[in-house]
């Protein structure tokens, strides 16, 4: 008479009542709403940093070892005001772009042989062994004695910095996709270059995007880094110049407006085009996850 | 591999094979396949014969090890047999085809860059006689016939596991393949959704009337989705048997079927062991 069971009839529901309407969910209050938005709460971390600056940079009070951050912004203003900032910025940013789009072709060059012959295989493996960890810099000097000083120096420095990182993650990409999408790409008997750019190349984006931003990065300081060590070109120099010529002049709050702009630049490509690139292709196919 | 080299084997099957005055459409002639596992050459079939005739359903069964899915391959062309032949309409298969669409066991198999009916399309563009309207129209209706009609626009990340299975059954049956290839397509699924798919695959053939080879180690997926049931034997998978299982077939006569194949199947493990 102790068990359970007895007292537990079995039953049959005949009917199941729905939800008749939608359930209310409370609100958070406002404080907490506004912390959810990641634009705000790094922003906040931004204003902290800023305020910190400034006030070290009272305290300090020289602007020859820190200047204030107001004096940064205003030496910013001017240069932006009297035209030679974009001038600066527009020629790195031409230089750098041309430089990219060549590693960018390049890389996929290599990788689409790499992926489609055994000898194209062996090629880029060790060509990215040997070249990856070169940095593109010290090529400099040999680039200057092949196509002289100007521009041609700067896009084989920047191709190559870019060139061997992209390249080293579309391979691992292509590496990477499952044998099952492999062969349902295959299936249909596909030609070997369509194959790697209707299938591998789509099937790899995440990888190739994150290659795509390393490149960017490298190309960015190998860029700045070259036009610090031979200054200005026949166009008229770019910001790694503008940040040279400003410290022999001792104008120390322009050299950081200076290294400002080249942060911003960055932040810009990583949050608008990189993040914009990513959310039309691997978020929106399921393939990248998070934020 | 030289198609003559062949002629030195008598293929087991050969035999037993029978075959009325209708040529078969896919014929397998005494395939072995070999894979190399690290050092050493692992034979996965050992002379394998069988004859897939027009609008047979035709069961790969065996346990696992039998080298079924190897086979399946095989006719897909993603793996070379080592010694022996398949034609399918009398031609050698070689490389993978448009002529023999697959369906994966993985849910990965759709890209997932493109919409169900993207993905539909896809092989499409192996069909250079249909023109892209064309195309779109067979796919549409292909999706419409696994019942994804309203799913078409999704992406695969957005669907269940049924409905991922079933778009690529879709997309396999959009390119009307002369034989259409299923690796295991519902092992991944729960047990309610495996018999749904079934009896949709089933209701699909009624309509449609395709060629298949079908891959399971399920008994009773194989008397209930077969029509044709070869039975494998495992380490190396030889041919153990061939059998019938009409679709007049009632319950009774499935389940003496089903009792037959387990017993072959369980015998064959244990004269394993012996060895």
């Amino acid at each position: 008479m102790n068990t359970d069971a007895r007292h537990r009839p079995d039953f049959i529901l005949e009917k199941i009542e729905k939800p008749g309407v939608a359930l209310l969910t409370a609100r958070l209050p406002l404080w907490q709403r506004l912390m959810r938005h990641d634009a705000i709460r790094r922003g906040l971390v931004i204003l902290v940093m800023a305020a910190l600056w400034e006030a070290y940079g009272r305290s300090v009070g020289n602007d020859l070892i820190l200047p204030t951050l107001s004096s940064v912004l205003k030496a910013l203003f001017r240069s932006f005001a009297d035209g030679v900032m974009p001038g600066r910025v527009w020629n790195s940013l031409d230089m750098l772009l041309r430089g990219y789009l060549t590693g960018v072709a390049l890389a996929i060059v290599v990788t689409t042989l790499a992926i489609t012959t055994r000898l194209g295989n062996d090629l880029l493996t060790t060509l990215t062994a040997m070249f990856n960890p070169l940095p593109a810099i010290a090529l400099l000097p040999l680039a200057l004695l092949w196509f002289g000083i100007g521009n041609g120096s700067l896009l084989f420095v920047v191709a190559h910095s870019i060139l061997w990182p992209l390249a080293l993650n579309i391979h691992a990409g292509y590496q990477g996709v499952s044998e099952t999408l492999r062969m349902a790409g295959r299936n249909p008997g596909l030609k070997p270059v369509a194959y790697v750019a209707r299938v591998l190349f789509p099937a790899a984006l995440p990888s190739v995007i994150s290659g795509l931003k390393i490149g960017w990065a490298f190309g960015w300081r190998t860029l700045i880094a070259a036009e610090l060590v031979f200054g200005a070109s026949s166009s008229g120099g770019g910001i790694g110049w503008f940040i040279f010529s400003k410290r022999n002049d001792l104008e120390i709050p322009d050299v950081f407006a200076g290294l400002l702009v080249i942060v911003l630049i960055g932040l810009a490509m990583e949050g608008l085009v990189f993040r914009e690139l990513e959310r039309r292709t691997v978020r929106r196919w399921g393939m990248l996850r998070g934020s | 591999m030289t198609p003559c080299s062949t002629a030195a084997f008598v293929p087991q099957g050969a035999g037993v094979k029978a075959s009325g005055g209708e040529p078969a459409l896919l014929a397998v002639d005494g395939v072995t396949l070999q894979y190399p596992s690290g050092k050493d050459l692992v034979t996965a079939t050992w002379r394998v014969s069988f004859d897939v005739h027009h609008m047979d359903r035709y069961i790969l069964l065996g346990p696992s090890g039998c080298g079924k899915s190897s086979l399946l391959k095989a006719v897909g062309g993603f793996i070379r047999p080592t010694e022996g032949s398949i034609r399918l309409r009398n031609n050698l298969v070689q490389k993978p085809g448009p002529d023999r669409m697959m369906v994966f066991q993985e849910f990965d198999q759709l890209f997932p860059w493109l919409t169900v009916l993207g993905n539909v399309m896809f092989p499409m563009s192996a069909r250079e006689s249909w023109s892209l309207r064309d195309r779109r129209d067979r796919a549409i209706s292909s999706i419409e016939k696994v019942g994804l009609t309203q799913f078409a626009d999704s992406y695969p990340h957005q669907l269940s596991g049924g409905m991922k299975q079933r778009a690529a059954i879709a997309r396999a049956m959009a390119m009307e393949p002369d034989v259409l290839l299923m690796d295991e397509p519902f092992a991944a699924l729960d047990a309610l959704t495996r018999r749904r798919l079934q009896d949709e695959l089933l209701k699909l053939w009624d309509d449609l009337r395709f060629t298949m080879l079908f891959v399971t180690h399920g008994i009773d997926e194989a008397t209930r989705v077969g029509s044709r049931i070869l039975v494998l034997s495992p380490h190396p998978g030889q041919v153990r048997a061939e059998l019938a299982c009409p679709d007049d077939f009632d319950a009774g006569q499935r389940k003496v079927l089903e009792q037959q194949i387990t017993e072959m199947l369980f015998e064959s493990k244990e004269t394993a062991h012996e060895h």
